[in-house]
């Protein structure tokens, strides 16, 4: 017995070291793995399942096959509102990027109480929602808003009915949107505050001026930080609600006027808690998904030739 | 030959700094123009609805709307009141009122001290006096129109349960993420932080369906629960300041006998205290103004939250602009008061999540 038990070959613990590490790695990171099955995978394919069916929340949802899909695109408001949705980006987006880049410029400057006006510029992206787009709608409203009355007095202008008129809504949101511009112009700066000012006195010394400076080292430096802002911005814009809802209820006409600022999340949202129709609204969801993707993809696919990554080997293979 | 030469040299070189000084002096002073100049465009529309919550509906209705809240100040004459001008009779400045409008323009101005000296001027040419008339009772008005202070504890109820949710797992998640070798955590991380770019419409159907089944739907809980699962921004940004805080103090911990919880309770979360409090005031500032998810899960009014409470009121009393500003004034004050208490933890923080993502 003795000896038997002197010969029995080592045999490794189960509770290995890097076993009981990955063992706690588990635990702590256990309540995202449940939160992701349980809230985002789970539900991923259930709303995959339902924008296959026909499905009111009362009644088990039945199969249809492509008939949502097929549907989705034969329906005018469909298109319409993804129509909307890519006139606001192509505006709101380009101006975002130039006023926040501009501004991030202006506040990356020496200038006294620089810290007052970055935090000044800010303010409004902190205080986004419900709120303003009432303060909004008061000042672009027609009659008793401040904006026409000023357009008058300063520059002659008789001013649109704004977000009343089915031309003039847009822009009207794209100003709303560029009040808030703060949001990404503190991430340019914080772009522009991590170039190496080395880089800057090396330019000098080359007799760059200011142009060449900003040209060719501002710009590729903050390049990511561009890609990332608008990444974030394209996926923003097709999540855009509040706004838009705030302001089309008080005027009694959600996506209106004339369905001007339908946005996608708009009519989804419609679809899904207006009419119940949550088969119809899931495959909306997922024709979300495919557009979100596909343009995230395009914008890093392209990125290759306009994102200058430091440390990336470039040409030597 | 050689000195003058040289002396050449250095008076240009001394004029090219100057210049270049005289150039930064410019910039600078553009630069703060330009920054003054959209400062105030920033404010105007803050400060015009701060003023429309001063306003009664006389001062509403008066168009160009005064960006601060005037009233035309009105005088008695003769047992009317009158609307008193600044006029200018035989190079004398006096102040009189406006008794009756006559064709042309003109109107008869009295003195209001001698009632039968009356004088026939061009409306037009004279300046109506105005003062600032701020009606403060618009602020209990509008708070007590709509019970605003239920939707408060509603929103304070999700805030503070949420928060506390939100900290516990992020703080957790972020830990395991960062301290740990295991095998398929780099690939989970990846997964997570792909989660940041996934439209929240793919899920928020059936979770609607999931807690209609519980039975949470018109209860706080459905925008509450969820935040004790962790949340991927709040994650990420934990997870960077983590990375940051030295290895060599864990292992002291570790040598001194501490489990990974003790080590996570007394070294990680009060070395990550700033990132922590920065997560904190963020999820504040966000629980706050959202606004999508307590519309489509709250239905009955003791429910809402004040952001959809704010909603409703004015869609309810879109006649009365004043005291939807106010609500709308109350609304926004504490986001800005957290903010400019700690605005450079909001500067700091997007700084470490925006750029390195």
């Amino acid at each position: 017995m003795e000896t038997k038990s002197e010969v029995r070959p080592y045999r490794r613990p189960f509770w290995t070291m890097s076993r009981r590490e990955a063992a706690w790695a588990y635990f702590f990171i256990g309540p995202w793995i449940i939160g992701f099955i349980v809230l985002t995978a789970g539900p991923m394919l259930s709303s995959l399942y339902f924008s296959f069916s026909k499905y009111n929340i009362l009644d088990a949802p039945q199969w249809l096959g492509l008939a949502n899909y097929h549907n989705l695109f034969k329906d005018p408001l469909f298109w319409t509102s993804l129509k909307v949705t890519v006139y606001f980006a192509s505006l709101a987006l380009p101006l975002g990027l130039i006023v926040g880049f501009f501004l991030a410029i202006l506040l990356n400057q020496k200038v006294p109480g620089v810290n007052l006006w970055r935090t000044l510029y800010y303010l409004p992206s902190v205080i986004a929602g419900v709120a303003v787009a009432l303060m909004w709608m008061r000042v672009f409203n027609p009659r008793v808003g401040f904006l026409n009355p000023m357009l008058e007095k300063l520059f002659g202008i008789k001013g649109p009915g704004w977000l009343q008129d089915p031309d003039w809504a847009m822009p009207a949101l794209v100003i709303m949107s560029l009040w808030g511009v703060g949001g990404s112009m503190i991430i340019y700066l914080a772009g522009l505050q991590g170039v190496p000012t080395a880089l800057y006195d090396a330019s000098r010394v080359d007799g760059a001026n200011l142009w060449q400076r900003f040209r060719h080292v501002t710009l590729p430096m903050v390049t990511p930080v561009i890609l990332y802002n608008l990444v974030m911005g394209l996926i923003g814009t097709f999540q855009y609600f509040t706004e838009v809802y705030v302001i089309g209820n008080a005027a009694g006409n959600v996506g209106g006027p004339a369905r001007a600022t339908l946005f996608y999340n708009l009519y989804l949202y419609q679809n899904a808690f207006r009419y119940f129709d949550m088969g119809y609204a899931s495959a909306m969801a997922w024709v979300l998904l495919v557009i979100v993707l596909v343009l995230t993809m395009l914008v890093f696919r392209s990125s290759v030739v306009w994102v200058y990554y430091e440390g990336e080997l470039r040409g030597r293979n | 030959m050689t000195t003058p030469v040289r002396k050449n040299e250095v008076r240009t070189r001394r004029s090219f700094f100057i210049g270049i000084k005289a150039q930064d002096l410019l910039g600078k002073i553009i630069t703060t123009l330009i920054l003054a100049a959209g400062a105030v465009v920033v404010f105007i529309p803050l400060l015009f609805m701060f003023s429309t919550s001063l306003k009664d509906r006389n001062q509403l209705r008066r168009s160009p709307p005064p960006l601060i809240p005037l009233e035309y100040t009105m005088v008695e004459v003769d047992g009317k009141e009158e609307p008193l001008y600044a006029v200018t009779v035989d190079g004398e400045a006096r102040q009189m009122a406006l008794t009756k409008n006559l064709p042309e323009g003109k109107g008869v101005f009295v003195d209001p001290a001698n009632p039968d000296e009356t004088f026939e001027l061009v409306i037009a040419e004279q300046e109506q006096i105005q003062h600032l008339e701020m009606h403060w009772e618009n602020y209990p008005e509008a708070l007590t129109s709509v019970p605003f202070d239920k939707y408060l504890v509603n929103t304070l109820i999700v805030i503070t349960l949420g928060m506390a949710g939100m900290l516990i797992s992020s703080t957790m998640v972020a830990y395991g993420f960062s301290r740990f070798r295991a095998p398929y955590l780099n690939v989970l991380f990846v997964v997570l932080l792909s989660t940041i770019m996934l439209p929240s419409q793919v899920r928020l159907i059936p979770m609607y369906v999931f807690f209609n089944k519980l039975g949470w739907v018109d209860t706080l809980l459905p925008l509450i629960v969820p935040q004790f699962f962790a949340n991927a921004y709040d994650v990420f940004f934990l997870r960077q300041f983590i990375m940051t805080i030295p290895l060599e103090m864990d292992d002291a911990a570790r040598i001194d006998g501490a489990s990974q919880l003790q080590t996570f309770w007394h070294v990680i979360l009060p070395q990550a205290r700033p990132a922590i409090v920065a997560v904190g005031i963020l999820h504040f500032i966000w629980a706050w103004n959202d606004f999508y998810e307590p519309l489509i899960y709250l239905h009955s009014r003791e429910n809402w939250t004040l952001a959809v409470g704010l909603q409703t009121f004015n869609a309810l009393y879109s006649v009365n602009t004043h005291l939807i500003a106010a609500a709308s004034v109350v609304m926004v004050i504490p986001c800005m008061v957290i903010f400019f208490f700690s605005q450079h933890i909001f500067t700091q923080g997007i700084v470490m999540t925006g750029v390195k993502g």
